[in-house]
């Protein structure tokens, strides 16, 4: 199955230097991978992963554990982030 | 101290420059800066009164933390009857002017008139005197603070004026302070220089003191700005990345007005977001150079960049190759993404010439994605523009913003803003704009609550009347589902009333995204004589709307100016998550009233005035 992964912010220091170009990765999973998994997978750290979507929809925090991406699914996380 | 008690009031008209008592009874009931002074020009000017016409006053003020420790305690307000929109106006503005006003001794500023030739105010604590400035007319902002410092020799003195815009009548034009520091929105430049007023120079060496309970206001504020220290937001995503960083976060939601609002996602966002802001550029340097704080703050999000000095928009323009303020996200959306328009350095030109010249970027950005609209339909020609403006062009941007500085050919019709604008060209519903105020960077299909925002925001459609992307996108201090319409009449109304009283107290709303009036009140009751408990905020908050509704209606707003334009009511967002939705603005409108305690055609009952003492 594959989906985009993305990261923002200070985030994108998580992922490999070729795609923080464009911030966006494109990731193999088995299916059922959670976004939970993906965020364990590339060592983010909990308290960074702030605004969580699945195709620009919010993920609860305890709703993660549990979502599944699907195929073509794209996952976008920042951290703590403001504007205005 | 927190209020100085005293008013300086300028009558243009004759010269005269008076001191008065600050009505202490209103300090009690609307705070001060924005509720304060509002309370003051609602009850001094004609609700009807033509904005640019003597008869209209503008008001420079203060808060009561304005100028003491409080962190981002350095704002001040401009409240009028706007230009651009013909409603009452407040533009909030931080820098370092507002302190200095403060460090004089003067709470606000009260200007009535017009002076018969162009003029600037010159204060040095508790002398104030016009003096002539036929000099400085002609002359762009930068210029103008430049020449005063070097007149005044003294590099110290904080300037806030007016740029070409404002004197040749642009309609968004703002008012800058401190080079890059601007109350921005609604026209209130356009009025100052319809006053022949170009300049206000300040320099104070009073300080600040006569705070109620100094030892509590310092443990307060210290209090406080732990609480923005130790906060995600405010301690470390608002200084790293400024507001910019919303530019991907927006888009990924599908709430990026793009080309006029014809799309709500921009395929070149990236390019133009605090991740590109970053990066090194093919010269080896970042577009960023750093952050900036405005007096007293702790968060310190401002940009500041440089542009590259091999972009054609500075070729031998040397003038725009320093680092300078900006880009921030609002200004970075209205030049860009409203405009198809994804080259970074054409958009810090772009905003370059604004501040330099002293205009609002929302809506000028705005405006010209409406004109490229038009081009695009035909309606507007090559000959008409005078060079060719196809959504995505840059050189147009960078070409336009140049004429409407100098109120040359085109720049002309773009000053009048895009309600006029179109409608002049026979297509008044591409405006995308209330109370003739063009929207900032939400789209109201994708984050419903905004729409409820712009449309019941007193000053025309604006953010900073009730930001419920905080609560609908970054869950500050609830997430609420931005899909849905349900909860947002409360939700607004629980903003506009909270925003009122960051507004008059003398600090930046962005310390919202950690503080709550809970943090804001220990301050304000330290700081100022009273009992400043948290009901009297909340109804100081309520009353301050409430009051601006009422000069609203009575200057001819009715319920059908609070609307969007019908592309949102119609036009289905074509994709992201809110992709099928428009935006339930008719549905909130109603809900909203009742919370409010406004009847029907959006008056506030009698029952409603009594409880809050209006």
């Amino acid at each position: 199955m594959r989906a985009t992964f993305k990261l923002f912010a200070t985030l994108q220091d998580y992922l490999p230097a070729e795609a923080k170009k464009t911030n966006a990765l494109a990731l193999d999973l088995d299916e059922g991978t959670t976004v939970q998994q993906v965020v364990e997978r590339f060592g983010l750290p909990q308290q960074s992963c702030h605004l969580v979507l699945i195709d620009g929809i919010f993920v609860p925090p305890a709703a993660r554990a549990s979502r599944a991406l699907k195929e073509g699914e794209t996952l976008a996380i920042w951290p703590p982030i403001a504007g205005g | 101290m927190a209020w100085t008690r005293k008013i300086l009031r300028v009558d243009l008209t004759n010269g005269a420059c008076k001191t008065e008592p600050l009505n202490m009874e209103w300090a009690q009931q609307y705070l001060g800066q924005r509720g304060l002074a509002s309370k003051y020009f609602v009850s001094e000017v004609d609700p009807k009164v033509d904005p640019l016409s003597p008869a209209n006053k503008l008001i420079m003020a203060t808060g009561p933390l304005t100028g003491t420790p409080a962190s981002t305690g350095g704002r001040y307000s401009v409240i009028t009857k706007g230009a651009l929109t013909g409603a009452i106006a407040c533009s909030n503005s931080g820098g370092f002017f507002g302190a200095e006003l403060k460090f004089a001794g003067w709470d606000m500023i009260i200007f009535e008139g017009k002076s018969p030739k162009p003029v600037y105010l010159s204060i040095e604590n508790d002398k104030a005197e016009l003096k002539d400035a036929a000099h400085l007319w002609g002359q762009t902002v930068w210029q103008t603070e430049a020449i005063i410092k070097k007149t005044h020799q003294d590099p110290q003195v904080r300037v806030s004026s007016i740029g070409r815009s404002g004197e040749n009548g642009v309609l968004y034009a703002g008012i800058i302070n401190d080079l890059h520091r601007a109350a921005g929105r609604s026209g209130v430049g356009a009025v100052m220089g319809s006053k022949n007023l170009k300049a206000v120079a300040v320099r104070g060496t009073l300080g600040v003191g006569g705070l109620r309970d100094p030892k509590a206001f310092l443990g307060a504020a210290a209090a406080a700005k732990k609480v923005l220290a130790d906060n995600a937001v405010t301690g470390q995503g608002l200084p790293t990345y400024g507001t910019q960083v919303l530019m991907n976060v927006i888009n990924e939601m599908g709430a990026l007005p793009t080309r006029n609002h014809r799309d709500v996602q921009f395929e070149d966002a990236r390019k133009i977001s605090a991740e590109a802001m970053a990066e090194k550029r093919p010269d080896g340097k970042s577009h960023l150079v750093t952050n900036a704080a405005c007096f007293g703050c702790t968060i310190a999000c401002g940009r500041v960049s440089r542009i590259d000095e091999k972009h054609f928009s500075v070729v031998n323009k040397p003038e725009y190759w320093g680092a300078s303020g900006g880009l921030e996200y609002e200004a970075a959306w209205a030049l860009g993404a409203a405009n198809g328009v994804g080259d970074l350095e054409a958009l810090q030109f772009a905003n370059l010439i604004c501040n330099e010249d002293g205009f609002d970027p929302i809506s000028f950005g705005a405006t010209v994605g409406a004109a490229m609209e038009l081009y695009e339909l035909g309606i507007l020609t090559k000959e008409q523009i005078g060079l060719e403006a196809p959504f995505g062009s840059a050189k147009a941007l960078c070409e336009l913003a140049q004429m409407t500085a100098r109120g040359e050919g085109f720049g002309k019709d773009l000053g009048m803003g895009s309600a006029r604008l179109c409608a002049k060209y026979g297509k008044p519903e591409l405006s995308m704009s209330v109370k003739k105020q063009e929207f900032p960077a939400y789209d109201s299909r994708g984050i419903q609550g905004m729409g409820l925002t712009y449309a019941t925001s007193n000053r025309g459609a604006c953010h900073l009347r009730s930001y419920t992307v905080a609560s609908e996108v970054l869950g500050i201090p609830v997430k609420t589902d931005p899909l849905t319409t349900d909860g947002k009449a409360d939700l607004v109304k629980a903003f506009q009333d909270a925003t009122s009283v960051f507004d008059s107290a003398g600090v930046c709303i962005f310390t919202s995204f950690a503080w709550s009036l809970a943090d804001l009140q220990p301050q304000l009751d330290a700081a100022c004589e009273g009992d400043w408990t948290m009901e009297k905020l909340a109804e100081v908050g309520e009353r301050i709307y409430n009051m601006e509704r009422l000069f609203n209606n009575a200057a001819g707003f009715t319920a059908k100016d609070d609307d969007l334009p019908p592309r949102l009511k119609t036009e289905p967002a074509k994709t992201g998550p809110a992709k099928g939705l428009v935006s339930g603005i008719d549905k909130m409108r109603p809900e909203y009233y009742k919370v409010r305690g406004w009847d029907a055609n959006g008056v506030p009952t009698q029952e409603t005035l009594d409880r809050l003492g209006l």
